[in-house]
């Protein structure tokens, strides 16, 4: 047989793969649909931003200045004045019965102490149950407070210079002036998919072979080990392509997430993070020996790992020191912070080689190990 | 020159010997009937001949190569057809031959040419666009012999190729068999069905690892004075059973 019949085979190999994942209707279905269902399905349901924070306002004397910073929280589209008491004590029963989420709570003396520049003794009281919604509210309702301070002071500036200085503790949300979750949360599914297309389905497909005896046949035949992998994951990397793009759309269309980076260089590292799964799948398919083994390993050693373990959802820093340490072999944790910085930040490639090169490296890691373990002779 | 010459081959695992010192030589167009109890080594023995396994010493030519060290080429001039079903359920008949055709590194016309001829011989046109896996177990056992023989191999190793096929169908099996053997192509085959190794030209029993006996059907029966091949095969495995029992 002459030379240049190599690269046939490689394409003949790839078209069998493709029939097989067009034939497959239902799970074709499942995987283009699902970044659409799980960026809708995380948006909706899992956002820990809070929008309407119930609030009870304790003003035992009303006068102009507690009303206006009243007002100013019902201003807010985010807070709604649920009861007006007169005194403390009655708060205890609404926090308990979950009516309330956010107190505020003005001392007799308000607004004499701000008159006279000293300070105003004004307490914010918040139900902390939920600690992730209970940080929010208290930032939001913070932010609130210190508008109308900010606003007092600029329209009275003939208080002179005897006045008092208000501390101004301007915050700022950097790159999420909002503090959308929901921003946070798609860069963290879109390493989910793409971890699913690549590191499971080449799982599933590649132990299929096996189970079915199939793969005897191909090892016997003049294809090499690195023509059946790369047969096998062509078709998914396409896969992740389309599946990129869906959740990105998704992203902005319903929820307006910003994307504020290059598209090209999302691209280029999602294909170079669905590699990297790809790769993982491989590995996993050729040292388990059924496709049931192969979908519990890898739903175990991919799919929890880039969920739990990767600061999609729990901040890496909050880990215990030992799951931070392990943390550092999720391929996911270094993509996250990529799509992360692409998406939010507009970062570059200065400011994100370093992430790029540990998933380079655990790609040149995963491939040769996954091209070892197919050595037939090996067996 | 022999299709293949085997000479000591021998597999051991950890302390275990599975294949032990094996030789056979198998002439070109020549169908070879490989037999043996379950656990014999036949398919460790297959499987170092194919290049799925290393030996651990003695040699193996096949169709000339030399399966440790040209295994490439090894590969490229043998078919193989394993005991389980080696075509794609999920692709048609006509979508598995052009897949085999392509690994092959057959040309697209050649692909066409004997994919047609492939499915007018077997009365497949009508059904070449079904998908496989709606077809009778014989007509695929069928479909998967000739596939590996799409590339016109020298040697084909099938390993039980008739399990679970009725008789009429074995009988078609044997004589695409004997049709590939006239037109030259060496047959290496597994079988348990004694019926079957009748119809070999010349066979081998391995027991334990070893090649208990070996010649053409009738020489072993007139060497061990019985009526069948069947009977040839009892007397060598029983010894082997028992053994294994006690």
């Amino acid at each position: 047989m002459p030379q240049p019949t190599r690269r046939h085979a490689l394409g003949a190999f790839v078209v069998k793969e493709l029939r097989h994942i067009l034939r497959d209707r239902q799970t074709l279905t499942i995987l283009l649909l699902l970044p659409l269902a799980q960026v809708v399905l995380f948006g909706f349901a899992i956002r820990t931003d809070v929008n309407d924070i119930r609030l009870a306002v304790v003003d035992p004397a009303p006068d102009d200045a507690t009303r206006s910073l009243r007002d100013r929280f019902t201003g807010t589209d985010r807070f709604r004045v649920v009861a007006s008491a007169p005194s403390a004590e009655r708060l205890e029963p609404l926090f308990r019965r979950g009516e309330v989420d956010v107190a505020l709570v003005f001392a007799p003396g308000f607004s004499r102490a701000l008159a006279t520049g000293a300070a105003a003794p004004l307490q914010l009281i918040t139900d902390a149950s939920n600690p992730s919604t209970g940080s929010t509210m208290q930032t939001y309702a913070s932010a609130v407070i210190a508008a109308w301070q900010r606003e007092r002071v600029t329209r009275a500036p003939a208080s002179g210079a005897g006045g008092p200085v208000v501390i101004d503790p301007q915050v700022r949300m950097l790159f999420n002036p909002t503090l959308e979750s929901v921003n946070l949360f798609v860069p963290g599914l879109i390493a989910l998919v793409l971890t699913l297309v690549s590191a499971q389905m080449t799982a599933i497909s590649l132990s299929r072979e096996k189970e079915r005896g199939t793969m005897e046949i191909l090892l016997v035949s003049p294809l090499r080990p690195w023509q059946i992998i790369v047969g096998k994951v062509a078709p998914y990397l396409l896969l992740a392509f389309a599946n990129v793009l869906t959740a990105l759309a998704a992203a902005w269309l319903v929820f307006a997430v910003p994307f504020r980076g290059s598209l090209v260089l999302l691209l280029a590292s999602s294909t170079l993070y669905t590699l990297v799964g790809l790769a993982l799948g491989t590995l996993i398919a050729a040292r388990t020996g059924s496709q049931l083994t192969a979908m519990t390993a890898s739903m175990m050693g991919t799919m929890l790992p880039s969920t739990l373990l990767s600061g999609m959802i729990f901040p890496i820093a909050s880990l215990p020191l030992p799951l931070q340490l392990v943390s550092h072999v999720v391929p996911a944790r270094w993509f996250i912070v990529v799509v992360r910085g692409i998406m939010l930040k507009g970062a570059g490639l200065a400011h994100l080689w370093q992430e790029l090169a540990v998933l380079t490296l655990m790609l040149a890691v995963l491939m040769v190990a996954a091209i070892r373990s197919f050595k037939p002779r090996l067996a | 020159m022999n299709a293949i010459m085997v000479r000591e081959l021998t597999r051991r695992f950890g302390r275990f010997t599975a294949v032990d010192a094996i030789s056979v030589d198998v002439a070109a167009g020549e169908v070879f009937g490989f037999l043996g109890a379950n656990g014999a080594g036949k398919t460790t023995a297959i499987k170092m001949l194919i290049g799925l396994l290393a030996p651990s010493s003695g040699s193996a030519r096949v169709a000339g190569y030399d399966v440790l060290t040209q295994s490439d080429a090894v590969r490229r001039n043998i078919g193989y057809m394993s005991q389980r079903f080696s075509l794609y359920d999920d692709l048609s008949t006509r979508e598995n031959i052009s897949l085999y055709g392509g690994i092959y590194g057959l040309r697209d016309a050649e692909i066409r040419t004997r994919g047609d001829e492939l499915l007018r011989h077997l009365g497949m046109e009508p059904i070449a666009d079904a998908l496989v896996g709606t077809l009778p177990l014989g007509w695929k056992q069928k479909l998967a012999f000739s596939v590996a023989l799409l590339h016109r191999p020298a040697v084909v190793f099938l390993d039980e190729p008739t399990g679970g096929v009725d008789p009429v169908t074995r009988r078609q099996f044997w004589e695409m068999i004997y049709a590939a053997a006239a037109r030259g192509t060496t047959v290496f085959v597994t079988t348990h069905y004694m019926d079957e190794a009748e119809y070999c030209d010349r066979l081998s029993i391995m027991v334990d690892g070893r090649i208990a006996a070996m010649g053409t059907p009738a020489a072993l029966k007139a060497e061990f004075g019985v009526a069948s091949i069947d009977e040839v095969f009892v007397r060598l495995a029983r010894p082997a059973t028992a053994a294994a029992g006690g």
